[in-house]
């Protein structure tokens, strides 16, 4: 039988597509098998990973965005035989080892002790609220709907936890990651230009305008260089009613990108 | 021209009366700046060179003269020698590289087959090299020792160290001093029960062992109970110093096992998180000073330990100072061991201060409260560099950054992990991208609020800043001084800079790219012409001023 290439696509996509629905779903793994994951990922991951997945640069273990490891299996496999020439090394652990270290990585590493809890509402509401009254997409983009000026949100739900959404959402000063503060820099032309940073080191900046434009900046170019604490982003503790936030939030928490 | 042929000749003739280094060679070796002899350049350990053709007026003319990019990936932390032309150093995962000093152009190449279920806790790193006459000595991932013929890259002997599937390696330069090669173990993170070791250069031979945690009965095991010794760590993975008149050698050595868990291993644990001073020719313990006793986070005292004689509350002095993990800056008398000054460097609140002896008087966190510094602590085991001319000690730290530590009760298993516990680095803002410990992405989403790197310039006879060179991002990156005073070092963000050292002021960058930056950056001088030579990512570079630059001298 020949298949399209379309047609073959969308094989492999219901294929696969069980798998991934059940992963993206942590109820499938036991509180059981996540508590003693988390003393195998303590004993063995932690040192090199860390407590939140993210010692080893460019590689995040609470998204589970994992290309080496799509399915649990891969993962285990992954685990038993190491990465050579990298710095993972192979492990070998016993079977109920395993089960418990795949469930508490694809648990996100177990739930933030200290995360408040936060109600997630219904994701098809949060949208409308999102497109309709939030007016977020004036701000923000998702796929290709929306503006550049602020954070991408294709992936927030990979990215960030239900609770620091919600922060974002009532205190968007107090949960703004540092990375994306408001910058603004006077050459020494006396131009100003105003953007939010997205890469920076000791010499140069990156920052994206509120055009979408791309700008990189050498800092002792500059007459004035000034990064804001402050988030731009309106506060929704008051605009909108705690339904209406836990319906953003859900459907924030269901922007993945494709992750698992 | 003709001055630099003159030079040319007369290190020929050196070179031709020195042979390959010996014994006294490596005593001397601040008196042949050409070269880079041990791990830190002499025996004191100040990674400071007496070459001077570089230097503040003419240090913006260095260019680019070679790179060598290495085809294994992963964090490259070694450090290379220099011998009369030609530059020795590892790469991943145990190979030896013998490369023209001035071209980059390899010799020879060896590779040391390692057993491929090595334990390593932090990436198969290795440190680099010693060399005796003709002789190269590595240390490996599979806790063995090599000597390797320096002309041929042929093997003269390889012997077993210690036990690797129980977790033992060895991934410092090994230190020769006099007729000894001495090593140590690393494994902290796996229980093992290090040492400190001497064998024979000619035929591998073990001479003497200094174990660094004592056996019941034997001197400091009251600092222990029960069966928690044979599980002790006190690993053993950067190089030490030597003081030949003193004829002592001096060891940092690392944390105790379990990492996080005092708990398991009651008492203070000696000789773990201490400085040793050992008679290199029996091995036997003359002094040892603890920086952090019963550790609970994973604080190696595996610094250099920076040998200096100077003037000390008026009266000549041999001192030893040491920026520790723990985020004290030391100073000890090295012939007795007492201690003479302890002061922070960088945020700390472990410990509301030091006693009169040194003893730091701890003040644990509550559960789920930042400690200050982080599980990386202050500073690591980047080198750091001590300028007999400034009188300045530099050490490259990492300031603000805390961490929340938790113990939990750990099952020694041979081989297995034996950490108790774990932490995790306290972000800006809660959930936010933190500076990762092994390897750094491309983009730097963290930020320096989550912490930072600075080079730190310390006025050993107060313990006090003279100034900071500050860094966006943190820095891996050893330290050189030199005569002229000038400073190198890297850093994360990819640049490899040049300070003016009595200043800390930016005198010369030249970028890498995004990398960590992982060496102590060396000098030497070929034919008349001075390099500064480090690496950063998957490059070794050399650089060296351009020609006329050269010639008007």
């Amino acid at each position: 039988m020949k298949f399209t290439p379309i047609e073959a696509a969308l094989l492999l996509l219901f294929a696969v597509h069980p798998a991934v629905v059940a992963q993206d779903h942590p109820g499938q793994y036991t509180a059981g098998d996540i508590d003693a994951g988390s003393r195998v990922y303590y004993a063995n991951c932690a040192q090199c990973h860390g407590a939140t997945g993210i010692g080893v640069g460019g590689i995040d273990l609470r998204r589970g965005r994992l290309p080496r490891a799509a399915t649990d299996d891969a993962l285990a496999a992954l685990v038993t035989s190491g990465i050579p020439g990298t710095g993972m090394p192979p492990f070998r652990l016993t079977s109920d080892e395993m089960r418990g270290l795949v469930a508490f990585v694809r648990a996100g590493l177990g739930a933030d002790p200290n995360a408040p809890p936060v109600k997630i509402g219904n994701a098809p509401r949060g949208r409308s609220v999102f497109e309709g009254r939030g007016r977020c997409l004036e701000c923000h983009r998702i796929g290709l709907e929306g503006s550049r000026s602020g954070p991408d949100l294709t992936d927030i739900g990979a990215v960030r936890t239900p609770a620091a959404i919600h922060r974002s959402l009532v205190d968007p000063t107090g949960g703004m990651r540092p990375i994306n503060r408001p910058v603004r820099a006077v050459r020494r032309d006396g131009s100003t230009i105003t953007g939010r940073r997205l890469n920076e080191d000791s010499y140069t900046v990156q920052i994206v305008t509120a055009e979408g434009r791309l700008v990189s900046l050498v800092k002792e170019e500059l007459r004035d260089w000034t990064v804001s604490p402050t988030s731009p982003m309106p506060s929704y503790k008051d605009t909108l009613s705690a339904d209406d936030l836990a319906d953003l939030v859900a459907y924030l928490v269901s922007l993945r990108d494709g992750a698992l | 021209m003709r001055a630099v042929t003159a030079l040319g000749c007369l290190l020929a003739c050196t070179i031709a009366l020195a042979g390959q280094p010996s014994g006294d060679r490596l005593r001397n070796a601040a008196a042949e700046p050409h070269n880079w002899l041990t791990y830190s350049g002499t025996y004191a350990g100040h990674r400071y060179s007496t070459l001077g053709q570089i230097d503040p007026g003419n240090v913006k003319n260095l260019e680019m003269k070679w790179m060598l990019q290495n085809q294994v990936f992963g964090p490259w932390e070694s450090s290379p020698l220099v011998v009369d032309g030609i530059m020795y150093l590892t790469q991943r995962p145990n190979d030896v590289l013998a490369i023209d000093a001035k071209t980059g152009r390899i010799f020879w190449v060896y590779k040391h087959p390692v057993a491929p279920d090595f334990k390593v806790c932090c990436g198969a790193n290795n440190r680099g090299l010693a060399m005796l006459g003709d002789t190269l000595f590595m240390g490996t991932l599979d806790a063995r020792l090599v000597a390797i013929d320096a002309r041929t890259g042929r093997l003269l002997w390889n012997l077993k160290v210690a036990e690797y599937a129980h977790g033992y390696s060895v991934s410092l330069a090994p230190l020769v001093v006099k007729d000894k090669v001495i090593i140590g173990v690393g494994g902290g993170e796996y229980g093992i029960r290090g040492f400190i070791a001497a064998y024979e250069p000619a035929t591998g031979k073990e001479i003497w062992r200094f174990n660094t945690v004592p056996a019941p009965g034997e001197p400091g095991s009251e600092t222990w109970s029960g069966d928690a010794w044979k599980s002790g760590g006190g690993s053993i993975w950067v190089t030490g110093s030597y003081d030949p008149a003193l004829n002592l050698t001096y060891w940092g050595t690392g944390n105790p096992g379990p990492d996080f868990n005092p708990a398991q291993r009651p008492g203070d644990n000696l000789y773990t998180n201490s400085v040793v001073a050992l008679d290199p020719d029996t091995g036997a313990l003359k002094w040892h000073f603890q920086f952090t006793p019963a550790d609970r986070y994973d604080w190696d005292a595996t610094q250099v330990p920076v040998l200096v004689d100077t003037t000390w509350r008026g009266a000549p002095a041999k001192l030893l100072m040491l920026a520790n993990r723990n985020g004290f800056f030391y100073v000890l008398d090295r012939v007795s061991g007492k201690f003479l000054l302890g002061k922070p460097f960088v945020k700390q609140n472990w410990a509301s201060g030091l006693d009169e002896h040194g003893r730091p008087i701890q003040t644990p966190q509550p559960p789920g409260a930042t400690t200050w510094p982080g599980q990386q602590g202050g500073t690591n085991w980047y080198s750091p560099s001590y300028s007999p001319r400034t009188g300045l000690f530099y050490v490259s730290a990492w300031e603000n950054m805390g961490g929340v530590y938790r113990s939990q009760e750990s099952v020694y298993k041979p081989g297995g992990n034996f950490m108790g516990g774990g932490y995790r680095t306290t972000p800006a803002v809660p959930d936010a991208p933190v500076p990762p410990n092994i390897r750094r992405p491309t983009m730097n989403n963290w930020t320096d609020a989550a912490g930072h790197g600075a080079v730190i310039a310390i006025d050993p006879a107060t313990g006090d800043r003279k100034w900071t060179f500050r860094m966006y991002d943190l820095t891996d990156s050893g330290i050189l001084t030199t005569a002229s005073d000038l400073l190198f070092t890297g850093g994360r963000d990819g640049y490899f800079q040049a300070l003016d050292a009595r200043t800390g002021e930016l005198l010369w960058k030249s970028s890498f790219g995004s990398v960590q930056m992982l060496s102590g950056p060396i000098t030497y001088e070929v034919e008349g012409r001075q390099y500064v030579a480090t690496i950063g990512g998957n490059v070794l570079a050399a650089y060296a001023l351009r020609d006329e630059d050269t010639r008007r001298r």
